[in-house]
């Protein structure tokens, strides 16, 4: 079997999502199970016939406790993906895999997570500083969105990007949230003058570069391609897949590369696209990982749509915006639907291509949807 | 205010810095040399074991900054808004360490004022007196 033997060989024929708040009640387990429901629903396939699951390191309903729960089947293979939302792509990718290679016939991908209700991560001190930690936190850079700013900052002085740029990523994943009654920004819209005056969570990032806490689930189903067509909606293909940790890479970010500025969205994307029958210039909808704006600039970037230092220009003119040149994040993204680690990304890539999208791009046929930027990552190239 | 939970591979680095010297691992492989950062057990170029801790004269460029607000660790909010900087060392471009810009070894983190802050500015090291964390002092204050 050659590289591209996972070549639309399955499918995402099923999504489920929960409720996405600030404050849901249920336990992540229980969330976790409702979007698992409702993704086998989605897709009419029966709990007992899932073999296979996969999810986030992060995710702490383990494997035992949700096939206990909903009721699955024997399981011949379950994975968990490292690095956060790095790793949201890459659990579509390994149920892939696993159905491509015969090792299961229903996979499940899923992540829960009650960010908006729970703790921070980085507030639990006793986790903050084995290796590679030692090198960052006690200088105070405590958080994501510090290591991200340090990046922002050389990247703005570098390539001449402004903030004016980063707005336009926050406005387009805003825009859709407006659009998108699921989405916790629906029906609150973000003006120039409220990003530019917003207080400063970690100079050169404000508010509005952040993405939301929230509570909240997702799931999707992954079967064969052969098994997809007798399923209860059209098939979402998965066309290629990657995940990448480039050779020196160090943790949340690296600044002791050559050239921090190219993080694990290039690696990742040398491997996607080589698979694919079609290049970043057919890609219809962009589901773009998006914890924090630069993210965007950098993975465009990254993913070939712009040349390097280009990211920043290429938001301009409405690129991002339904019409533009490359509609992005168009539930909302992590800036304005809801933080789930980006998986959130993945079910609104299947809307996009299935139709059914509240921001629909007319005639949408290819998605890139990709994991966090700057740890370990991954990314699927999604089609009808 | 947090305090850096040493690996054995990181642990000659702190040991030196509480000498108030500024060391960065080497391969020791003779044809080799290269220098690497964060340390770990082996050379990725040459596959060797062996390293030894070369000093730098502790000059560098500043190549990055933030200036973190709240919500944070409550050590951390107390001096916020504060910098955290990312220098290039002068010996070494590609070895860069992360810090904060004082106006002394013992100065709280928000001593020099963010408009003195710039990417490229030369600064030199300078250590605490109990722990021996590296800090940054701009080299023309």
């Amino acid at each position: 079997m050659t590289g591209a033997g996972l070549k639309d060989a399955t499918a995402v024929v099923g999504i489920g999502q929960t409720a996405f708040a600030k404050q849901l009640p249920e336990s992540e387990k229980a969330l976790a199970c409702r979007a698992i429901l409702a993704a086998l629903d989605d897709a009419g396939i029966s709990p007992a016939e899932v073999d296979a699951l996969a999810s986030y390191t992060m995710e702490e309903t383990d494997e035992v406790e949700v096939a206990k729960a909903v009721g699955f089947g024997d399981l011949t293979f379950f994975s968990k993906v490292g690095y956060g939302g790095g790793g949201s792509c890459a659990t579509v990718a390994h149920l892939a895999a696993a159905v491509a290679t015969g090792q299961a016939t229903v996979g499940v991908a899923w992540r829960s997570r009650k960010r908006g209700s729970g703790p921070r991560p980085w507030k639990n001190t006793a986790v903050q500083l084995p290796t590679p930690a030692q090198w960052t936190r006690p200088f105070g850079l405590l958080r994501p969105a510090d290591e991200i700013a340090m990046l922002t900052r050389r990247y703005l002085h570098e390539y001449g990007a402004t903030r004016d740029h980063l707005f336009n990523v926050a406005l387009a994943c805003r825009n859709r949230a407006n659009q998108n009654p699921a989405a916790m920004m629906y029906e609150r819209p973000l003006t120039r003058d409220m990003y530019m005056t917003s207080r400063w969570i970690s100079e050169p990032l404000c508010l509005f570069d952040n993405c939301l806490e929230t509570d909240g689930a997702l799931a999707c189903v992954v079967v064969s391609a052969e098994r997809a067509r007798d399923c209860r909606r059209r098939p979402v293909y998965v066309h290629s897949a990657a995940q990448g940790l480039p050779a020196q890479h160090h943790g949340m970010v690296n600044y002791w590369n050559d050239d921090p500025l190219t993080g694990p969205a290039w690696a990742a994307a040398r491997h996607l696209w080589k698979h694919a029958d079609f290049t970043p210039e057919d890609v219809d909808v962009a589901q773009i990982y998006d914890a924090f704006t630069p993210l965007i600039p950098l993975s465009l970037e990254g993913y070939g749509f712009c040349g390097r230092g280009e990211g920043g220009a290429f938001t301009e003119g409405g690129a991002l915006e339904i019409g533009g040149r490359l509609p992005l994040n168009t539930s909302g993204g992590g800036l304005s639907e809801a933080y789930v680690h980006g998986f959130n990304l993945i079910n609104e890539g299947v809307k996009q291509l299935r139709g059914t999208s509240t921001a629909q791009v007319p005639n949408a046929a290819t998605c890139l949807v990709t994991a966090g930027e700057g740890v370990p990552t991954s990314a699927l190239l999604l089609r009808t | 205010m947090l305090t850096p939970v040493v690996d054995d591979d990181g642990a000659p680095f702190w040991e030196y810095a509480a000498r108030g010297e500024l060391r960065v691992q080497a391969c020791a492989e003779p044809d080799c040399g290269e220098l690497r950062f964060p340390p770990r057990p082996c050379c990725p170029h040459c596959h060797s074991f062996d390293s030894e801790w070369r000093r730098m004269t502790g000059k560098g460029r500043v190549w990055s900054y933030v200036i973190p607000h709240p919500p944070l660790l409550p050590d951390y909010a107390a001096q916020s808004p504060y910098n955290v900087i990312v220098v290039e060392l002068t010996d070494a471009p590609r070895i860069r360490l992360v810090g904060n810009l004082v106006s002394a070894p013992e100065a709280p983190l928000n001593s020099v004022a963010q408009e003195r802050i710039r990417i490229g500015a030369k600064v030199q090291v300078v250590f605490t007196d109990g722990e021996g964390l590296p800090r940054w002092v701009l080299e023309r204050p």
